[in-house]
């Protein structure tokens, strides 16, 4: 496909109409809702573990358990938090992105068809 | 035991008798052989422009994420971070830290919006829905001083390296100059030869070698003590509490300590950094399609992951098999760790496998950042903004090629002109300008439908110029004579004009940045066409319109 049928196809969709379809308004609600806090939150965190380690260091050296400390723990848990969030995040888009945006593009492609008939 | 290990890491650091360079040069051939194979055979399929800049976007999830580990970890990551653990203990470990975390900004916000409304640039979703020529020529001119910077980085880490590895003093600038313009010429031809295809094959082998050895190693590290992590770190804070200068390896503080602002900035351009840096921006518009680009910052972000807990074993490994005296005094000082563990591990074999995934590293790394480059300066600058988009493909690609050539050229100059600087330093630097000129205006054009063209330019250029300008006058280029620690010394000696107190600019750099970007708005802008915005984040959410795989 070139880009000038790409920009053709797309001129004869209704793009802010499309916009408006309460489908549409459901994907855009879940993505955003599910991402921006969660990454904030994420983030926080992240910034805690480093003004912890950086100000109350003394308090990061207080041993746990033999060599291992407070610290060490923190920041194994930045490791597991993340790879949490990773797994999270693509277990939601499975079940709550993708059916969805792949209905919509469906209904688009249709669309943009009709439209070149 | 000891005795030997000691013994092999005397022999490394004081004579090239047991480090054998005639070994270390045929690993390093064998890669480059067998790399030039695959890039040769990659690279028949090199037709159009999807080919060049993007693969033909055919690559999955997996082998993507492998090829973004392999362009994430770079030399700075490998050598740096485990020599970092080894001096300083903790503070290395939550150097690595950012670096990972980073990833989640790429996976939540950017990744598969960018994959659904780019084609081969970082410049292509920023220009999407704004005015089309300054907005692209912003994002290009951007993405090329973030690409040389880094590039800088890998040339100066090659230089290094090579002073290791071949047993020759640093301060003979003929050798290293000589090895920069081999990586240079190496590295020009997997990139015109194997366009993005080659160049990510090139990537996914480096990056195979580069986990396999390090997970080797740590394992090793990890038998010699029991399989035990608290033994491990328990000899690791002996060791270093006996040390002349002693200090405490498991608490916060030896390195990043005495300004805990500078080290708050530096994990702020670390974590933002990432999602605008445009050689990883550029990686998600080889696959398919946004499913499979959210899949491959998923590998990556495990592979990288697991890549810093392997640098927590090795740097406690290196802390305690080597020490943290001997690898301070070796050619190529803390980035010598890894090796000197290796050598430690396993004599002169072992060492010599390791250089030479370090030597991949640099190699695959500059790979990715030239082609990177190219394509910005031929898609974006050439085609759009000189030529107005009135340009036949194979012309772009030809300009694309020139550039590679020209880029190689720069990158053998500047390479020889930073030995001797200090790698981190360039790269956070490259991390700062990505994050304060890249992200903001990467967010706010995917999430904010008032955003306008003027807003894009301010938060652009002025991320760009705040972030340089505050480097030129921080500690980092004059001023600082710390008589103690020899590589945090200025990078110009004997003068002093600095003024900006801190290392690195990203906490005032990228707060301006975002705060420009909705005064720039806000500030009278025009008012862009709300149909194409409509269209933008219609296709960014429902991957309509997205660039398909090209099928041969």
């Amino acid at each position: 496909m070139s880009t000038e049928e790409t920009e053709k196809g797309h001129h004869r969709i209704d793009y802010p109409a499309f916009e408006e379809t309460p489908k549409y308004k459901e994907l855009r609600k879940r993505q955003r809702g599910f991402v921006i806090p969660l990454l904030v939150a994420a983030l926080a965190w992240y910034f805690l573990y480093v003004i912890l380690a950086t100000y109350a260091s003394a308090w990061m050296a207080t041993p746990v358990f033999g060599a291992v400390n407070i610290g060490l723990i923190l920041g194994l848990l930045q490791f597991v938090t993340t790879f949490a969030i990773t797994q999270w995040y693509v277990s939601y888009a499975n079940r709550r992105l993708d059916p969805l945006a792949t209905e919509l593009r469906g209904e688009l492609e249709a669309k943009q068809k009709a439209g070149a008939a | 035991m000891s005795n030997v290990l000691i013994h092999a890491a005397d022999a490394v650091t004081t004579s090239a008798g047991a480090n054998n360079p005639v070994l270390n040069i045929s690993i390093f051939a064998a890669f480059v052989v067998v790399t030039m194979v695959i890039v040769i055979r990659a690279g028949r399929n090199n037709k159009s422009a999807n080919d060049f800049y993007a693969g033909g976007r055919s690559f999955t999830g997996g082998q993507n994420g492998m090829a973004i580990a392999g362009d994430y970890l770079s030399a700075a990551s490998f050598l740096g971070i485990t020599g970092a653990i080894a001096l300083s203990g903790y503070d290395g470990f939550l150097y690595s830290i950012g670096f990972l975390v980073a990833w989640l900004v790429a996976l939540l916000l950017v990744a598969e919006l960018m994959r659904n409304t780019g084609k081969f640039t970082m410049a292509d979703v920023l220009s999407f829905r704004l005015h089309q020529r300054p907005v692209r020529l912003a994002a290009a001119i951007s993405t090329l001083v973030v690409c040389f910077f880094y590039l800088l980085a890998q040339m100066a880490g090659a230089g290094g390296l090579v002073s290791l590895l071949l047993g020759i003093p640093a301060t003979d600038t003929l050798a290293t100059s000589l090895v920069v313009a081999v990586v240079g010429v190496l590295m020009v031809i997997y990139v015109l030869v194997g366009g993005m295809k080659g160049t990510t094959w090139v990537q996914i082998i480096k990056a195979g070698l580069l986990i396999a050895g390090a997970l080797i190693m740590t394992i090793w590290v990890l038998a010699l003590n029991g399989f035990d992590l608290g033994t491990l770190l328990q000899r690791g804070q002996d060791a270093a509490a006996s040390l002349e200068v002693p200090f405490d390896a498991l608490k916060p503080g030896n390195k990043y300590g005495k300004n805990p602002i500078d080290f708050i900035s530096l994990g702020m351009a670390l974590v933002l950094g990432t999602a605008g840096l445009p050689h990883v921006l550029m990686r998600f518009y080889t696959v398919p399609t946004a499913k499979e680009a959210r899949k491959s910052v998923v590998w990556a972000i495990w592979l990288i992951g697991a890549f810093y807990l392997f640098t927590l074993v090795l740097g406690f490994g290196a802390l305690v098999l080597v020490g943290p005296a001997t690898i301070a005094a070796a050619p190529g000082g803390p980035n010598s760790a890894a090796p000197l563990l290796a050598a430690a591990l396993g004599g002169p074999i072992l060492l010599g496998i390791v250089s030479a995934i370090a030597f991949a590293t640099i190699l695959a790394v500059v790979a990715g950042l030239t082609i990177t480059a190219a394509t910005s300066f031929a898609h974006d600058i050439y085609a759009n903004v000189i030529k107005r988009g009135e340009v036949r493909p194979n012309a772009e690609v030809r300009i694309a090629r020139i550039t590679i050539v020209v880029i190689g050229a720069l990158a053998i100059i500047g390479g020889i002109a930073v030995q001797g600087q200090n790698i981190a330093f360039l790269v956070a630097l490259a991390f700062a300008v990505a994050a304060s000129a890249n992200l903001p205006t990467i967010i706010y054009s995917l999430y904010w439908r008032r955003f306008n063209t003027r807003g894009a330019l301010w938060s652009m250029y002025g991320g760009l110029i705040s972030s340089i300008v505050l480097i030129i006058f921080s500690p980092v280029v004059s001023g600082k004579a710390d008589p103690t620690g020899a590589l945090t010394l200025s990078m110009i000696k004997g003068v002093d004009f600095h003024w900006f107190p801190l290392d690195n600019p990203g906490i005032v750099s990228i707060p301006l940045a975002f705060l420009l970007g909705i005064i720039g708005t806000y500030s009278g802008g025009r008012k862009e066409n709300s149909w194409i915005a409509a269209e933008m984040e219609v296709r960014s959410l429902t991957g309509h319109g997205a660039e398909k795989e090209v099928h041969h």
